[in-house]
């Protein structure tokens, strides 16, 4: 429909405005990762942006689609960024590569492009990659590593040795694999105090990374491009069974606020969980997806055999969207007292 | 102000450009040289002319009767001479033209024999009566009789009559000049509907950034004695919606399924009211009306117009500037593109919006949606828009009204929002529509196959009849045969085929029988599928059946209502802004 029709006046806003604030949002959590690891971490950025514009160009030509209208909109350099962001800082350009190619080309586009993605792409390309690539995946570097950036681009580049440099884990596995290891008889209180890569709330340096996600996010928040139901249902349900269990078992079960700094879960509560295109779309929706993603990332993280649990948790939840939309239409204008 | 507010979920604040049009008091438009006056300007049936070319008419004349019950009668704006009942260009976004009366005005302004008359003396029904022939309809502009909505529910007193002087839609004042200049004529008017309804409590809402109307229109109320209570709504598009406005103010909501009286409220434009206390107390019928003309023109401003004045008349008062581009009938949010400024100002007609590419951007192109919700959180009735505008695009109609497309008012808050630009209202129209032609076409198929089917049996019983007599006969002649005693004995091989024949008639009669069945049969089909039927028709059910297409026409043409306006047996959706 080409014909100008009313309203004749709208609101000042676009996808690409959307996208833009989104990737606004990043900046902080981005800054304090540049903090803790060092300028890696954009070169990555830039990897994944590059490969992301680049398969969506590609897949725009071969489906006919307008580029520069396409291109432009920034849900592709959002989806590069998320990527880049919960891989590993020093994995191989090619993984990012070949993980932003699996979301842009067949996560978004096979599925029908912009707003078609039953699944939220970044985290298609996380679970492709981990699953495919474990050892590389689980590559982070160690605490207190200095590395001169180019260092980091040759290690990123494949040109220098990987193996010395990595310490092999993030806080969040090396509790696990300590009370694996303490087989009951090590604490959650002295390994957190005993170990230097734990900070003050969750691993030392991540914590303000998560931080950051969490001031961009309450950003968005209050700018209204993402709503409140997913993000606290998400912190809702992580807290709530991280709590129980905490209270139950603080020996073997680390509190609340660990796992809320952890690993993805900020990023996880803010810019996974509330993408609008493969998320809920009503507002008990987006609080029960938001929920049960929380939940799930515990008991995945936890119980499970991934570092993480917040990919697999969302594309899980991604399959029931549709069940839960028809369940949780609200009532309409007129209608709230009949049932 | 003691009054409780409530407020609705959902809508926007476009930028309300108001002040402009404000600045100076109500115009008279100079006498056109012409007047159109289209017959068809409200909701409900076309009135029929009562004019010819070539007659006299007086000032305040009718010149079209109501027809029926659901219609509002038509006036000569002025006195003159009819030079034609014509097909003339209409004010309404199909541009299809509408039978008009033609009038040259002589300047004299000659009016016909008024005479006031005293609402609380007369039966209520004859009130009625009196405002359909005035002409009085809702000029928020649905053009919706007000007659017809001046009768209480039978078992739900009128709690509360709402008078909507909210004025939502960006630009437009011609509701804020009124009751700045006519407050009491207003607050007398909402006295009638306020008796006629019976109602207990009169709610005047009007938006809150209009205080000079707030102070004029309590002042007035104070001034009468009146008990009308005058409240100031926040502003927020669209607030002057009518379920909106009742929301607010009563903290009801009303459903598409449901009239607001069987809720015990009702509402009311301020022009109504107006309009209506004229027409009772001054004899006067709706021969003109107030019209905001703002946007890209030097001298912004309104306007009373007489009923039938060309745009292009209007226009011209206010001095376009040279970008102008375009001319909108309504508010920005609601209206739509005049295609042809020949077009008469009709009851609809409250504002014409002068546009240009700055003032109006071309809408930039359609994104796919990515499901944000923001039109989820905009919609004044608690809709899913982008479920509907799936919905609707896969012409999946059935999930479409599942959805409740039928309760969306077409305010447009959700396109006003969307970040993928999508013409989300365009969809819904589409998708209404859609589904009433087909709701309309399987009403006539239905019909048909029922008369197909009553035929075919009828044909089938009478040939099954036909052929039991037949076979009967038949069976009683062999039987003859068979009596006949002589022949028998000699029966040879000759004679056998004749003793055969016998049974063979009896079932060749039946065969015979049974093809002119069929035969029949077709040609009942035949008859059915094609409109012989017509034929057979009497006078009275032909002359139906042309009012009805008539009906159907103006409909379509009708100045009132945007594209895809409901055939009457449905639910009509009340105008936002009325
Ligand atoms: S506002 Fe537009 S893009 Fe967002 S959900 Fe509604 S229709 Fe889709
Ligand atoms: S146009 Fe219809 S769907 Fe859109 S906001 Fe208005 S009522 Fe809701």
């Amino acid at each position: 429909m080409d014909f100008s029709t009313p309203p004749y006046v709208l609101a000042q806003t676009s996808v690409r405005r959307v996208m833009l604030q989104v990737l606004a949002a990043l900046l902080p959590g981005i800054a304090a990762y540049v903090w803790l690891v060092g300028a890696s971490i954009v070169l990555q950025l830039l990897i994944a942006s590059l490969a992301a514009l680049v398969g969506e160009a590609l897949m725009l030509w071969v489906r006919g689609k307008p580029l520069t209208l396409f291109l432009s909109d920034g849900s592709a350099l959002v989806t590069a960024w998320l990527i880049a962001l919960a891989f590993p800082p020093l994995a191989p350009w090619w993984l990012v590569v070949v993980g932003t190619l699996c979301a842009i080309v067949v996560a978004k586009h096979l599925y029908g492009g912009l707003g078609q993605n039953p699944f939220n792409p970044a985290m298609i390309a996380f679970a492709v990659c981990i699953v495919s690539f474990p050892a590389l995946m689980s590559q982070w570097p160690a605490l207190g590593l200095k590395l001169s950036l180019a260092e980091q681009v040759q290690i990123i580049a494949g040109l220098a040795p990987r193996i010395d440099v990595m310490s092999g884990a993030t806080p969040l596995d090396a509790l696990k694999t300590g009370l694996k290891l303490g087989e009951g008889n090590v604490d959650v209180q002295t390994l957190l105090s005993s170990q230097e890569m734990f900070g003050n709330f969750a691993g030392r340096g991540w914590e303000w990374v998560s931080a950051g996600y969490l001031f961009g996010g309450l950003w968005l928040w209050q700018r209204r491009i993402v709503g409140w139901h997913a993000p606290l249902g998400f912190i809702a349900g992580l807290s709530l069974l991280a709590g129980a269990l905490w209270v139950w078992n603080p020996q073997q079960f680390a509190d609340p606020l660990f796992h809320l700094f952890s690993g993805g879960a900020m990023l996880g509560a803010f810019f996974i969980v509330t993408d609008p295109v493969s998320g809920c779309t009503t507002s008990r929706g987006k609080l029960i997806f938001g929920f049960s993603a929380g939940l799930t990332t515990y008991i995945i993280r936890v119980f499970g055999g991934y570092p993480d649990g917040v990919a697999f948790a969302v594309l899980l939840l991604n399959l029931c969207v549709p069940l839960i939309d028809m369940y949780t239409q609200p009532p309409i204008f007129g209608m709230k007292n009949e049932r | 102000m003691l009054q409780q507010l409530f407020s609705f979920k959902g809508g926007v604040k476009p930028q309300t450009r108001k002040a402009p049009s404000v600045q100076s008091p109500i115009g008279q438009v100079p006498m056109p040289l012409r007047l159109y006056v289209p017959l068809h300007q409200s909701l409900g049936g076309a009135p029929n002319p009562l004019v010819q070319a070539g007659e006299q008419v007086l000032k305040g004349q009718v010149i079209g009767a109501a027809d029926g019950w659901m219609s509002a009668a038509v006036h000569a704006p002025t006195s003159g001479t009819v030079l034609a009942v014509e097909q003339h260009v209409a004010a309404h976004p199909s541009g299809l033209p509408t039978l008009s009366v033609v009038i040259e005005p002589d300047g004299r302004e000659q009016w016909i024999a008024r005479t006031p008359l005293d609402h609380r003396s007369l039966a209520p029904e004859r009130v009625r009566e009196l405002l359909r022939d005035a002409g009085v309809v809702g000029l928020g502009g649905a053009v919706f009789p007000s007659h017809a909505k001046l009768t209480a529910a039978r078992t739900v007193p009128v709690e509360h009559l709402v008078i909507n002087g909210a004025e939502c839609e960006p630009f437009m004042t011609c509701d804020d000049l009124l009751m700045r200049e006519r407050a009491e004529e207003i607050v007398r008017g909402a006295a009638i509907f306020r008796d006629l309804l019976a109602a207990r409590r009169v709610l005047i809402g009007i938006e809150d950034n209009k205080p000079e109307a707030v102070a004029a229109m309590q002042l007035a109320v104070r001034r009468l004695g009146e008990d009308h209570e005058v409240v100031a709504v926040p502003t927020r598009y669209p607030a002057g919606g009518a379920k909106q406005l009742i929301r607010v103010l009563t903290g009801k909501e009303v459903p598409a399924s449901k009239r607001s009286t069987e809720l015990g409220v009702q509402c009311f434009n301020v022009a109504t009211a107006y309009t209506a206390y004229r027409a009772l107390a001054h004899g006067e019928p709706v021969i003109s009306r107030i019209v905001t003309l703002t946007g890209n023109v030097e001298q912004p401003r309104n306007w009373e117009v007489l009923l039938g004045t060309p745009m292009r008349d209007v226009v011209a008062l206010g001095k376009p500037k040279a970008d102008t581009s375009r001319y909108l009938m309504g508010g920005p949010m609601m209206g739509f593109e005049i295609g042809d400024l020949a077009a008469p100002v009709v009851k609809a007609t409250n504002c014409i919006i002068a546009g240009s590419p700055n003032l109006f951007p071309p809408n930039p192109p359609e994104m796919p949606c990515i499901r944000c919700g923001a039109c989820a959180d905009v919609c004044p009735h608690e809709l899913q828009p982008f479920e509907l505008y799936w919905f609707a695009r896969a012409r999946n109609f059935g999930k479409t009204q599942e959805y409740h497309i039928f309760d969306c008012i077409e305010c447009g808050c959700c396109s006003y929002v969307c970040p993928s630009h999508i013409p989300l209202v365009q969809y819904f129209r589409f998708a209404k529509s859609e589904i009433w032609s087909r709701e309309k076409e399987k009403q006539a198929a239905d019909a048909a196959k029922a008369r197909f089917e009553l035929r075919n049996a009828r044909a089938e019983r009478e040939q099954a009849e036909k052929a039991e007599r037949l076979a009967k006969a038949a069976a009683a002649r062999t039987s003859e045969k068979k009596v006949a005693p002589a022949q028998a004995e000699t029966v040879t091989s000759a004679a056998l085929p004749a003793a055969e024949a016998a049974p063979a008639t009896d079932a060749e009669a039946v065969r015979k029988a049974k093809i002119a069945a069929a035969m029949e049969r077709a040609r009942a089909q035949r008859a059915a599928v094609l409109p012989r039927n017509t034929e057979q028709l009497t006078a009275e059910q032909k002359q139906e059946i042309a009012a009805i297409e008539a009906r159907r026409l103006a409909l379509l043409t009708s100045a009132a209502q945007p594209a895809g306006s409901p055939p009457e047996a449905l639910t009509i959706p009340e105008h936002p802004t009325e």
